[in-house]
């Protein structure tokens, strides 16, 4: 693998880096033939990002044709490559990324200005592909705007506000501070906004939804957004699917895709879009290791090992899981009645339902070979209620 | 002046008597060797000369020469004494390090002679305060004969191109590895840590590259916890010179230019930390 990032294309992939970095610990690295792409998700898996950059965002990008390769590293060693943006923009011409698969190294280096050559050989771990499953196109309403537009309007908020709820009707959109306790309302200040849809480059709305969602990640978004002019397009449907976030241009393309509260007053509907072509799980997906498969799991309903320590599969070469629609809603419901009263000291992502991640599997003949039984639950509304204890 | 109203006949009681209009410049290059409490100040003739150590393997210098100092007396050839230098930072600044323009602490540093407090005279708009600092018995400062006739490879860079690598170092890595050579990579900064090393290059023909004079390939180590501190006097220095000697001891040398433009040197010297077989 080899590619060449060269000037202000420098920056971007940096600031794409940092604003990755804001969503989890870990950097997925997935050399694909319609471009690099950069992930990262969330110790919930509530909140997950996708950068897809095109081969021509680099002056030079050759991957190998047979060989697939996907790792995943350290968030925070990367970040030291592009640790300064400052001095990226000021100082570094190019920026040379490449494979070293005899020494398992993924190597950044940076020519600077002056001739200074940076180097890091950065370890890495093989990895499953991340991938998170959504469909924007299914979405009730689709709004875009400018990024001043809507950095002007979470600059409102303080940064110790977890979560906002945006509303939207035909006309207008609301973003609101969430607050959790009904009770504590009273208490606290409210802040609202309110955006006419002239504000918005598009404002197209079929379902009139109130959805609530984490701020920081999307405020991480938007200084991407913010830094490369590029208008956001907000996808949202109703509470409790995934709100896609995401800015494209002709060479680069990000998707955030975030959690929703679920709407625990609103009947159990039927699921939609994405989730209703559900192809059904086949016998191949199999294997031992939870994580090459089960991305977002519910283990208070499969107990199983814990989701981001276990290594990574030897095996690479893999298909997609599809997309699971059962979301045991019902389920759920029951479980949040029971837990009433522990809601107040989780941390707040914990309603969140966990994204569905389609996921590759290792197809390897070694693997064991038992049918997956739970493959249908992939997530619920809450993390692990046994691992909490 | 207020603080020459301070009675002239006690200074002839003083074996070192210094004046600054601005104790800044003092305390600026201090603060660039704080790594440890204490420091031995060393006065001659040519100035003072202030030494902190670590792990007997690190030793830093700052040299504040006579003519930085507005007046500058020494009673005897060579005055010694050791003080806890984070004190005498503390007092410096008692009036609170006031980096406005025109707005500057007066300085009279007085030392009566073996057994007496360093006193320190320090007064802006007005307002005089007095600290006297107990000084302790000095020790020996090692000597790390590094000798200019033994240097092996030298190389004078602008700093601004060093601050921005040390600033980027990886700190999980225990080892800053320095190499030194006539041909490539000529000058590197390498790095070993948690999630990968990385290895910084300087090419002999950069414009940040004052002088190169590389006769030997050299590869050392030294520990980057006692590396880390001399980025204070990176951050101040306008030049730095790095030299190795035959032993692989490391001297730093920083120009340092203070507020009134004089020119004052911070020198760092530091013991290799094992021998390094030849990739």
């Amino acid at each position: 693998m080899q590619c060449v990032v060269t000037g202000g294309n420098v920056k971007v992939l940096g600031k794409a880096i940092h604003c990755l970095s804001r969503i989890g610990d870990e950097l997925y690295v997935e050399p694909q033939e319609d471009g690099l792409a950069l992930r990262s998700v969330n110790s919930s898996r509530s909140a997950y990002a996708c950068f897809l950059f095109a081969p021509l965002f680099f002056s030079r990008y050759s991957i190998p044709k047979e060989l697939s390769f996907r790792c995943k590293m350290a968030i925070k060693s990367v970040q030291t490559v592009f640790r300064s943006l400052a001095t990226l923009e000021k100082s570094v011409e190019k920026c040379h990324i490449s494979l070293d698969e005899q020494k398992d190294r993924l190597t950044f280096t940076l020519h600077c200005k002056h001739g200074l050559l940076k180097t890091h050989n950065l370890s890495y771990q093989d990895s499953e592909s991340l991938e998170a499953v959504f469909d924007k196109d299914s979405c009730a309403n689709v709004l875009r705007a400018q990024p001043r537009v809507l950095v002007d309007t979470v600059a409102h908020f303080p940064t110790s506000l977890e979560e906002v709820t945006v509303t939207v009707n035909d006309e207008r959109m609301w973003v609101r501070n969430y607050v959790e306790d009904e009770s504590e309302r009273s208490k606290v200040m409210l802040t609202e906004l309110c955006l006419a849809a002239d504000e918005f480059d598009q404002f197209a709305i079929k379902a009139h939804n109130s959805i609530t969602f984490c701020l920081k990640e999307f405020r991480g978004l938007l200084l991407f957004a913010e830094s490369t002019g590029l208008p956001v397009s907000m996808y949202l449907d109703e509470p409790g699917s995934p709100v896609v976030l995401s800015v494209t241009d002709s060479v680069l393309e990000g998707n955030f895709v975030l959690a929703t509260l679920s709407d625990d007053r609103s009947p159990p509907k039927s699921n939609r879009g994405a989730d209703a072509e559900q192809p059904q799980p086949s016998d191949d997906f199999m294997n031992d290791d939870m994580d090459s498969y089960l991305i977002a799991m519910d283990t208070s309903i499969a107990p199983g090992p814990s989701t981001s320590d276990l290594p990574a599969p030897p095996v690479a070469a893999s298909r997609k899981l599809p997309a699971p629609n059962n979301r045991s809603r019902r389920h759920s419901e029951e479980e949040e009645e029971e837990d009433g009263e522990e809601d107040l000291e989780r941390p707040p992502d914990k309603k969140f339902r966990s994204l569905f991640f389609g996921s590759v599997l290792p197809s390897s003949p070694l693997m064991s070979t038992q049918p997956v039984t739970t493959q249908e639950v992939l997530a619920s509304d809450s993390e692990d209620e046994t691992e909490a204890e | 002046m207020p603080l020459s109203t301070i009675s002239q006949s006690q200074d002839e009681q003083y074996v070192l008597l210094a004046i600054l209009d601005n104790a800044r410049n003092l305390s600026n290059i201090l603060k660039a060797i704080t790594c440890k409490d204490h420091a031995i100040f060393t006065a001659t003739a040519n100035g003072l000369k202030v030494t902190v150590e670590d792990s007997k393997c690190m030793q830093a210098n700052a040299f504040i020469q006579a003519d930085v100092f507005q007046e500058f007396t020494l009673k005897e050839d060579l005055v010694v004494f050791q003080i806890n230098l984070t004190v005498l930072l503390d007092c410096l600044n008692i009036f609170g390090g006031n980096t406005a323009a025109g707005v500057s602490t007066a300085l009279r540093l007085c030392y009566r002679g073996y057994g007496h407090p360093l006193t320190l005279f320090l007064e802006e708009g007005g307002v005089v305060t007095v600290c006297k600092i107990n000084t302790q018995e000095p020790e020996e400062p090692i000597d790390f004969e590094f000798s200019s006739s033994d240097v092996t490879n030298k190389v004078i860079l602008q700093s601004e191109s060093l601050k921005e690598a040390f600033s980027e170092l990886d700190m999980t890595s225990e080892v800053l590895q320095i190499t030194m050579s006539p041909s490539q990579p000529y000058f590197r900064l390498s790095t070993f840590g948690n999630s990968g090393n990385a290895h910084y290059d300087y090419p002999k023909d950069s414009d940040m590259m004052e002088l190169f004079q590389c006769n030997k390939t050299q590869t050392n180590r030294y520990k980057m916890s006692l590396l880390k501190p001399s980025t204070k006097a990176l951050a101040i220095s306008c030049k730095v010179s790095v030299r190795t000697d035959s032993r692989g001891v490391l001297s730093l040398q920083y120009l340092v230019r203070n507020d009134d433009g004089q020119i004052c040197f911070v020198e760092y010297f530091c013991c290799p930390d094992e021998e390094v077989e030849e990739e």
